[in-house]
């Protein structure tokens, strides 16, 4: 954004180097792209509180919320006023300041992500070289947003929640950060929007079928978000048939909606770094990304809307993968989650990454080795499950059907 | 309360007052985490307290009786008729067994006959009421591990279940329907084919369940080779019904001690063989009641097609009263196993003492053996798979 910015203030005849109030608009900017991320944040994990809602209860056999608006969709709204007009209680044996400051905390590095997230193929607020490294960065406040809120409270319920979620999210840092190393190092760059540059837009351009490895570390990394955001099979640490409610349990009213905004922003956050990294982001199929960095006027307006366009679709079928997970999958047991982590996807991404460097030699001597492993993949690790997959749905639909109505004349 | 007025400690009790319990586990440092009375996953007002100094426990101690109701005095002081709406709060989840387990003590007690098409009439009503509570106990229990879609899946099926019972009875919950020497009303018209109608359709529903969620990879790690109960332990415990059987123990009320019309019926008593992990482990007691409903299905395609016409009350006077000091008893098999009523009657209208005995009360006894080295979220699994009911333990 700053050579964007540099760009606008040489349009007023003015040298950014030189001229005294460039460090201002600097500022101004900032303040305007944090306002925009906070909401843009706010707002996705609000209508991601209602589509979830309608998801599960599509999945469920239950109508879910239709009241407020059309299909229900203003319920979000509703639950939001309801949720910062409520008193915001702070329970009597609590460390006050703690419990107060630690929402922020969440909220804080949830937002700090949207820095380095890229959108579109230009729409991004700050394109820095050590975008991934920044992202697995600053992710890591919300743990310990969620250690205070749970030691905090004094409750016990609170710091069970609390242990759990540290214990989680620290370990599976490691395997979605190894994970995340794979693109890093094919593509060459920190960068989010260089590492999507290095893809093309065409499936079988995608990270995730360049090589075994990548494909393999796709899923490692999915797996490890699903755990660092807490989201079913992985939700252990707010698990309510067990602790309650977790380390939220004795938050209410504004407070105990940070939480909240945290996890459903962070289907967002998780499904747009799977995108950038491993799914081609924003790259439209046939067109390249420097021709739309030639690209002017109208045209590019319209090609910068179907990259978001793109980037969006990608991002929300994520979404909707984790939260057709969360409905249908068991909770897992802590033991096994801490087993899967350190004995299978720690050294399954740390073989990956050596086995990625190796495989560039590979193809860097045999360049047909690598073209024919994106096709193989595409067609045999992607076409095929996802044809089979689709079948038996189908079959399964046809089996027992998904609508039974035949009591309504009883 | 004052030091002198606290019961004398004796070193020899073994039975330990819970209180005497908790400043115990203090004493040791162990976290002491009081699981209920209010707590999302113990299935009804029961308390466990747990020692605990991590995720691992190193005991659960169950806490019964916040629910306890004096069901049994009632049934002292109401006429014979009278008492029968009060058994169906001893199990609300399945009433129809407690009414029946009531009605045949009474028709012991003064050596009333049901007419047939009465019995059958029950067992449909009882068979439908099974397959209900375990819909209600698999659909728990796989919330309690964390799968919150078979929940409303097992209460949609429900739902119709309950369609039928209230058509059959006027209640969705607590029937009332049976009656001493009788049921309460005939099957309506055309009510065959609607259980049929159902029956198919929930048939293939149970295939369904079993792809959603029983052989589901993730509930089986959780609950294969969870809280085993050898075989010896079960009986030792005196566990009945599905949690009996799990254990690999062939025993059901249904065939071992017939009643009601059920030796004419063909029907298997499904036993649990360990084919996910260990005998007796949590998921043979979630498989059990999956195969129970099987079962049930087939009993009631065989008592739609047998069913007799004829008369649904029997001969029964109007003022039931036995002679003073008989006593009678009465063994059924309840969706929670094994249910018990003793009666003695005191010469007049009202029971002298009527005693009922069901199997959530004596599944509470094996969790503080079994939940040893457990962890919490095991312990939520372990309860929920031995179905327990609070009202049913305390009554």
């Amino acid at each position: 954004m700053q050579g964007w910015i540099d760009s606008l203030i040489r349009g007023w005849g003015q040298d950014p180097a030189s001229w005294p109030w460039t460090q201002m608009i600097y500022l101004a900017f900032m303040g305007a792209a944090a306002f925009v991320v906070i909401n843009f944040a706010a707002i996705t994990a609000g209508i991601f509180s209602w589509a979830e809602r309608r998801v599960a209860a599509r999945m469920q056999s239950r109508v879910g919320p239709n009241r407020v608006g059309p299909f229900g969709f203003l319920q979000w709204v509703a639950d939001a006023v309801k949720l910062l007009t409520k008193e915001d209680l702070v329970p009597a044996e609590a460390d006050q300041f703690l419990f107060r400051i630690a929402p922020y905390f969440m909220m804080v590095g949830f937002c700090c992500v949207f820095v380095t997230l890229p959108f579109s193929h230009s729409l991004i607020v700050a394109d820095m070289n050590i975008g991934i490294f920044f992202i697995l960065a600053v992710t890591a406040l919300i743990v310990v947003g969620i250690i205070m809120s749970g030691w905090s409270s004094n409750s016990k319920w609170s710091l069970f929640g609390a242990i759990r979620s540290a214990a989680q999210i620290i370990s599976y840092e490691i395997p979605a950060g190894m994970a995340l190393m794979i693109p890093v190092l094919l593509a060459g760059t920190l960068s989010t929007q260089g590492i999507i540059r290095a893809q093309g837009g065409w499936p079988w351009q995608w990270f995730v079928f360049d090589n075994p490895a990548a494909f393999v570390a796709f899923f490692i990394y999915f797996i490890s978000a699903l755990a660092e955001g807490n989201r079913t099979p992985f939700d252990l640490p707010e698990a309510e048939s067990e602790l309650v409610s977790g380390y939220n349990t004795e938050y209410s009213g504004m407070r105990f909606s940070y939480f909240f905004l945290v996890e459903w922003g962070n289907m967002w956050v998780m499904s747009a770094l799977a995108a950038t990294m491993f799914l081609g982001g924003w790259q439209i199929p046939g067109v390249s990304a420097a021709q739309l960095d030639a690209m002017t006027g109208g045209k590019a307006v319209v090609f910068e809307l179907l990259s978001l366009g793109i980037f969006v679709f990608k991002t929300l079928f994520w979404v909707f993968v984790v939260m057709w997970l969360r409905w249908t999958l068991p909770r897992i047991r802590v033991d096994q989650m801490m087993n899967m982590c350190w004995k299978y996807l720690v050294p399954a991404s740390f073989a990956g990454v050596i086995f990625v460097a190796g495989w560039m030699l590979l193809v860097h001597a045999l360049p047909k080795v690598g073209t024919a492993t994106h096709w193989i993949l595409f067609l045999g690790a992607g076409v095929v499950p996802a044809t089979l997959f689709v079948a038996r749905v189908a079959r399964n639909l046809r089996d027992t059907g998904d609508r039974f109505d035949f009591t309504s004349n009883w | 309360m004052t030091e002198a007025r606290r019961a004398p400690e004796s070193p020899t009790m073994e039975m330990t007052s819970n209180k005497e319990i908790l400043r115990r586990i203090e004493y040791t440092g162990d976290m002491l985490l009081n699981m209920g009375p209010q707590h999302p996953s113990t299935h009804g007002v029961i308390n466990f307290l747990v020692q605990t100094d991590g995720e691992v426990m190193k005991r659960a101690i169950p806490e019964v009786g916040y629910l306890h109701r004096s069901i049994e005095k009632i049934g002292e002081k109401c006429t014979y008729n009278g008492f029968m709406p009060y058994t169906d709060r001893v199990d609300y989840i399945a009433a129809m067994f407690a009414n029946q387990g009531w009605a045949m003590v009474v028709e012991r007690l003064i050596g009333a006959e049901v007419p047939k098409r009465a019995e059958y009439c029950r067992v449909i009503a009882c068979e439908l009421n099974r397959i209900s509570s375990h819909l209600i106990s698999v659909g728990t229990m796989a919330m309690d591990v964390g799968a919150v879609t078979p929940f409303p899946y097992a209460l949609r099926e429900r739902e119709f279940i309950n369609d039928l019972l209230e058509e059959l009875c006027g209640a969705r919950l607590t029937y009332n329907y049976l009656r001493i020497g009788g049921v309460a009303f005939d099957l309506p018209e055309g009510y065959g084919e609607k259980v049929i109608t159902f029956l198919d359709h929930f048939e293939k529903i149970l295939v369904e369940f079993g792809r959603l969620i029983t052989y589901n990879e993730i509930f089986v790690q959780r609950l294969a080779g969870l809280a085993p109960i050898p075989r010896e332990m079960a009986i030792d415990y005196c566990l009945v019904g599905p949690n009996l059987r799990a254990s690999g123990v062939n025993f059901d009320v249904r065939k071992d001690e017939p009643y009601s019309i059920y030796p004419e019926l063909q029907f298997d008593v499904p036993v649990g063989h360990g084919q996910m992990g260990a005998l007796g482990d949590a998921w043979d007691r979630f498989w059990i009641r999956t195969e129970e409903m099987k079962q049930s299905c087939r009993i009631l395609r065989q008592c739609i097609a047998q069913i007799p016409k004829g008369e649904v009350m029997g001969k029964v006077p109007r003022k039931i009263k036995p002679p003073e000091g008989v006593e009678a008893y009465s063994r059924i098999e309840s969706a929670r196993g094994d249910m018990q009523y003793y009666a003695v009657s005191g010469g007049t209208e009202n029971a002298y003492r009527v005693k009922v005995r069901t199997g959530s009360f004596t599944a509470m006894g094996i969790i503080d053996a079994l939940s040893r080295g457990l962890m919490i979220a095991d312990l939520v699994a372990l309860i929920a798979s031995l179905d327990v009911v609070a009202p049913e333990i305390d009554r």
